[in-house]
C-alpha cells in the first residue's frame, strides 16, 4: 500500500494527515507550531507516522502548506493552503462551492468549482481583526479557554457592540465592558458576531453560493458557528476534520503524484531563498 | 520539481542601457545645477508640460522622481520617518513623506543632489495631497508657486471651454517664464519640441503594441520604468526621441527572433496601479517564478496614455498640451474610463488575468479597486488578484502574505489550464 501526507504547518499550530491510494485518511497529527517551524514540521510528520503505523519509505509523496511550507525539510513540494483548503473541503463536502477557513492569523473566503479548483478568494488584510488570534485576545482578557468561549457565547441574549475588531484592541474593549458590569456572555457574543460581520464581508467578495464548507481551526468553535450561519442565512458544512482540511488537501495533492494521474506541471512559486533585492 | 528563478534573468539589453544613459545625463544636470544654478522647476508627472519649460531652457525637476529613487534604493523610510516626526501622518502618501523628509535632511539645495528649485508648477490638482506637498515645497524653500487649476475628465472628451480654460492659464505660465529667465516665448522652438514628443509618443505606443506578441519582448510593467523616464521627465528632447527608436528597434528584433522577456511565457497579466518600489526585484520575482509576465499597465501610462492615439501637435501648440493635461492623465480619468482602458488591455493583449497592486498610502488612486476588482471578475469573467503594499514605503509589504497571495492564484490558474487541456483532449 502507497500513502501520502500532506503537513500544514500553520502560525499557531501544524496538522498533518496521512492518506491511502482510496483517498481515505489513515492517520492525523496535530502539535503546537512554536518557534521552530522546520522541527514543527519534522514532528509532526514523526508523530503522523507513528500513529499510522507505517514507515516513512512507504508515503510516496508529501506535499507541505501554510506559511511554513518552505520549511518542511521532508515535503517534496509545497502548494498553498488556499488550494488545499478547497481541494480538502471539496472531498469532505463534495458540493462545496464557498468555502470559509478561519485560522490563527487568516481567514479566507474560497470559491471553488464542482472539482475543487480555486474560482476566486479573498483574504483578511495585513491585520489579524476577524480571525482566531482575535478570539484567542478575547478569551485571554476573561480568563477562558479557547475551547470554552464558543459554548458562553451562545446564552447571550444581550450582544455588545464592539467599538473595534482590531485584534490587539479588543482587550482594552472588553475591559470597558467589564468595568461597565456586562455579562461575560453578552461580551462574548459580541465578539463572535463582529468576527462573522468581518467575515461576511470577505465572503460576499467572492460570492455566497451554497453549500458553503467552514474549515480551519475556529470550525471547532460552536458558537462561531451559529454566529455565522445566523449572518449568512443558510447552514454550513463543518466537518469533524474541519482542522485538519488544510492537511488533507495538502495530502490529496501528493496523492495526484503517487498516482501520476495528475502531475501538475507547477513550480510551485519561487523558493524563498532568491528573494535578493538587488 | 522545483524552479528557482536567477536574479539576473531581467531584461538588461541595450533599452535599460541607453535610459540609464540618458536618465544619468539629466541628472547630473541636477546635480550641476546645485553648485551653478539655471533655472529649474518642480513638476508633476501626471500630464505635465514640461515642453513648455523647456522652450525656456528650464530645467525640469520632478519630486515623484525623488521619491521613487529614494524608494528603489531602499532609502526612502529614515525620510518617510523623519516626516513623520514633524506630524505627517501614517497614512499620509508616502511619495509626499519621503521627498518632504529628503528635503528638510539638505537633499535639495547645494548640500544635496537636487536643486532648489526657481519656481514650483502645480500642474496636477487632480490630488489634494499633492497640492499641499508642493505648496509645503514652496513655503519650505520660500519658492514661488504657479497653481495650475486643471478641470476633471467628467465626460469623453474635455468641451472647448475646458480647453480654452487651461489654455489661457498656459499663457499665464508662459509669462512668468519669461519674467524667471528674461527670454522671449518663441512659438517655433514649442512647435520643434512638440514635434520631439510627438515622435516620442509614437515610439512609446509602437513600443507597447509589440507586447501583443508572443513572447513579449519586455515586460510592460517592470521593464516599462525603462520607458517611463525618457517619456515623462525627457519628453521634448532629441534624446528622448532618439532612444524611442532605438527601443522600437531592439524589441522589433526581438519580436522578429521570437525572443521572449522570459524564457518560458506561461500567463499574460494586466497590471494595475504603481510597483512597490523598495521590494522591486522581490516582487517582480514572485511573479516570474510562475512564467508570468506584464503585457501591459496602466501605471506606465500614469504620464499619458499614448497607446490609444494622442500624439502632441505642433499646429496647436497650446491646445494640444492642454488637452493632454486634461485628456491622457491617467488619474484625471474616471473610474469608468480606467476600466475601459485596463479591458481593452486584457482583451488586445491577450492578457490571462489582471493583478491590482493597490497602494496603501494613496487611496486617491486606489479607492474604487475593490469594486474594479468585482467587475473583472464578476462580469467579465477575468481573474483579477488584488494584492496591497505601497510604492514607497517598505513597512506595508509583508513578503509572506504577498507570496501567499500570488502562488494561490496562479496555482488556480494552472489548474483551471489543466483541466481545459483535459475537456479538450476528451472532445
Amino acid at each position: 500500500m502507497k500513502y501520502a501526507a500532506g503537513i500544514d504547518v500553520g502560525s499557531t499550530q501544524t496538522k498533518a494527515v496521512a492518506i491511502d491510494s482510496a483517498r481515505a485518511i489513515v492517520a492525523r497529527a496535530l502539535i503546537d507550531t512554536g518557534a521552530n517551524v522546520v522541527r514543527a514540521g519534522q514532528r509532526a510528520l514523526d508523530e503522523l507516522l507513528a500513529t499510522a503505523e507505517i514507515k516513512r519509505e512507504d508515503v510516496g509523496f508529501v506535499v507541505g502548506t501554510g506559511y511554513g511550507r518552505y520549511k518542511i525539510e521532508a515535503g517534496d513540494t509545497q502548494v498553498t493552503e488556499i488550494s488545499c483548503h478547497a481541494r480538502g473541503a471539496q472531498m469532505l463536502f463534495p458540493n462545496t462551492r464557498t468555502v470559509i477557513d478561519m485560522g490563527g492569523q487568516d481567514t479566507k473566503a474560497i470559491k471553488i468549482g464542482p472539482e475543487g479548483d480555486v474560482l476566486d478568494f479573498c483574504m483578511n488584510d495585513k491585520c489579524a481583526a476577524g480571525t482566531g488570534r482575535f478570539l484567542a485576545g478575547a478569551a485571554e482578557v476573561l480568563g477562558l479557554t479557547l475551547d470554552e468561549i464558543g459554548e458562553i457565547s451562545m446564552t447571550g441574549t444581550k450582544p455588545i457592540r464592539l467599538t473595534s475588531v482590531c485584534t490587539v484592541f479588543v482587550e482594552s474593549d472588553i475591559l470597558s465592558h467589564l468595568a461597565q458590569k456586562k455579562k461575560v456572555e453578552d461580551i462574548l457574543a459580541g465578539v463572535h458576531q463582529a468576527i462573522a460581520a468581518r467575515t461576511i464581508g470577505l465572503v460576499r467578495r467572492v460570492g455566497m453560493d451554497p453549500e458553503m464548507t467552514f474549515t480551519g481551526g475556529v470550525a471547532r468553535n460552536i458558537g462561531m458557528i451559529r454566529s455565522l450561519e445566523a449572518s449568512l442565512g443558510q447552514s454550513l458544512n463543518v466537518s469533524p476534520d474541519a482542522h485538519f482540511c488544510g492537511a488533507l488537501g495538502a495530502a490529496l495533492f501528493a496523492m495526484d503524484h503517487v498516482l501520476a494521474n495528475y502531475k501538475p506541471d507547477i513550480p510551485v512559486g519561487a523558493e524563498p531563498t532568491v528573494w535578493v533585492d538587488e | 520539481m522545483r524552479t528557482t528563478v536567477s536574479n539576473d534573468k531581467d531584461y538588461r539589453g541595450n533599452v535599460h542601457e541607453l535610459s540609464r544613459n540618458i536618465m544619468t545625463d539629466w541628472m547630473g544636470q541636477l546635480k550641476d545645477a546645485t553648485q551653478n544654478p539655471v533655472p529649474s522647476a518642480y513638476l508633476m508627472i501626471s500630464g505635465n508640460c514640461v515642453e513648455i519649460l523647456r522652450c525656456f531652457d528650464i530645467l525640469p525637476v520632478f519630486p515623484e522622481i525623488n521619491a521613487l529613487q529614494l524608494a528603489i534604493r531602499k532609502n526612502s523610510l529614515p525620510y518617510i520617518i523623519k516626516s513623520e516626526e514633524i506630524g505627517y501622518a501614517s497614512d499620509n502618501c508616502a511619495y509626499v513623506k519621503a521627498d518632504i523628509g529628503f528635503t528638510m535632511c539638505g537633499g535639495v539645495g547645494k548640500e544635496g543632489t537636487i536643486p532648489k528649485p526657481s519656481i514650483i508648477v502645480c500642474n496636477f490638482v487632480g490630488c489634494n495631497v499633492y497640492i499641499k506637498w508642493f505648496e509645503h515645497c514652496a513655503q519650505m524653500m520660500d519658492v514661488p508657486m504657479i497653481m495650475l487649476d486643471i478641470p476633471f475628465l467628467r465626460e469623453d472628451a474635455p468641451s472647448k471651454a475646458d480647453i480654452a480654460y487651461v489654455v489661457c492659464q498656459l499663457r499665464e505660465l508662459i509669462t512668468r517664464c519669461e519674467e524667471l529667465t528674461g527670454k522671449k516665448f518663441d512659438i517655433d522652438r514649442l512647435r520643434e519640441i512638440l514635434r520631439y514628443s510627438a515622435r516620442a509618443e509614437d515610439g512609446w505606443s509602437r513600443a507597447k503594441e509589440l507586447c501583443k506578441n508572443r513572447p513579449t519582448p519586455y515586460d510592460a510593467y517592470f521593464d516599462s520604468i525603462n520607458m517611463m523616464g525618457p517619456i515623462n521627465a525627457l519628453r521634448g528632447t532629441k534624446e528622448a526621441a532618439d532612444f524611442f527608436d532605438a527601443t522600437v528597434k531592439e524589441y522589433e528584433k526581438m519580436v522578429a527572433d521570437g525572443i521572449g522577456v522570459l524564457d518560458d511565457e506561461r500567463f499574460r497579466v494586466v497590471f494595475e496601479g504603481p510597483p512597490p518600489y523598495p521590494y522591486y526585484r522581490n516582487f517582480r520575482n514572485l511573479f516570474e517564478a510562475w512564467g508570468a509576465v506584464s503585457v501591459q499597465s496602466t501605471y506606465s501610462t500614469v504620464g499619458g496614455t499614448w497607446e490609444f492615439g494622442f500624439r502632441h501637435d505642433a499646429d496647436h501648440p497650446l491646445e494640444t498640451i492642454a488637452e493632454q493635461m486634461i485628456v491622457h492623465n491617467l488619474c484625471n480619468r474616471s473610474m469608468l474610463e480606467r476600466y475601459k482602458q485596463i479591458r481593452t488591455y486584457v482583451e488586445d493583449w491577450s492578457a490571462d488575468a489582471l493583478v491590482i497592486h493597490s497602494i496603501k498610502s494613496c487611496r486617491l488612486f486606489s479607492a474604487g479597486q475593490g469594486d474594479m476588482r468585482e467587475y473583472f471578475t464578476k462580469e467579465l469573467g477575468i481573474p483579477t488578484l488584488m494584492v496591497e503594499s505601497d510604492l514607497e514605503d517598505p513597512r506595508y509589504y509583508a513578503e509572506a502574505q504577498m507570496k501567499n497571495r500570488i502562488d494561490a492564484f496562479f496555482e488556480s490558474l494552472q489548474y483551471k489550464r489543466l483541466r481545459q487541456g483535459e475537456e479538450a483532449a476528451r472532445t
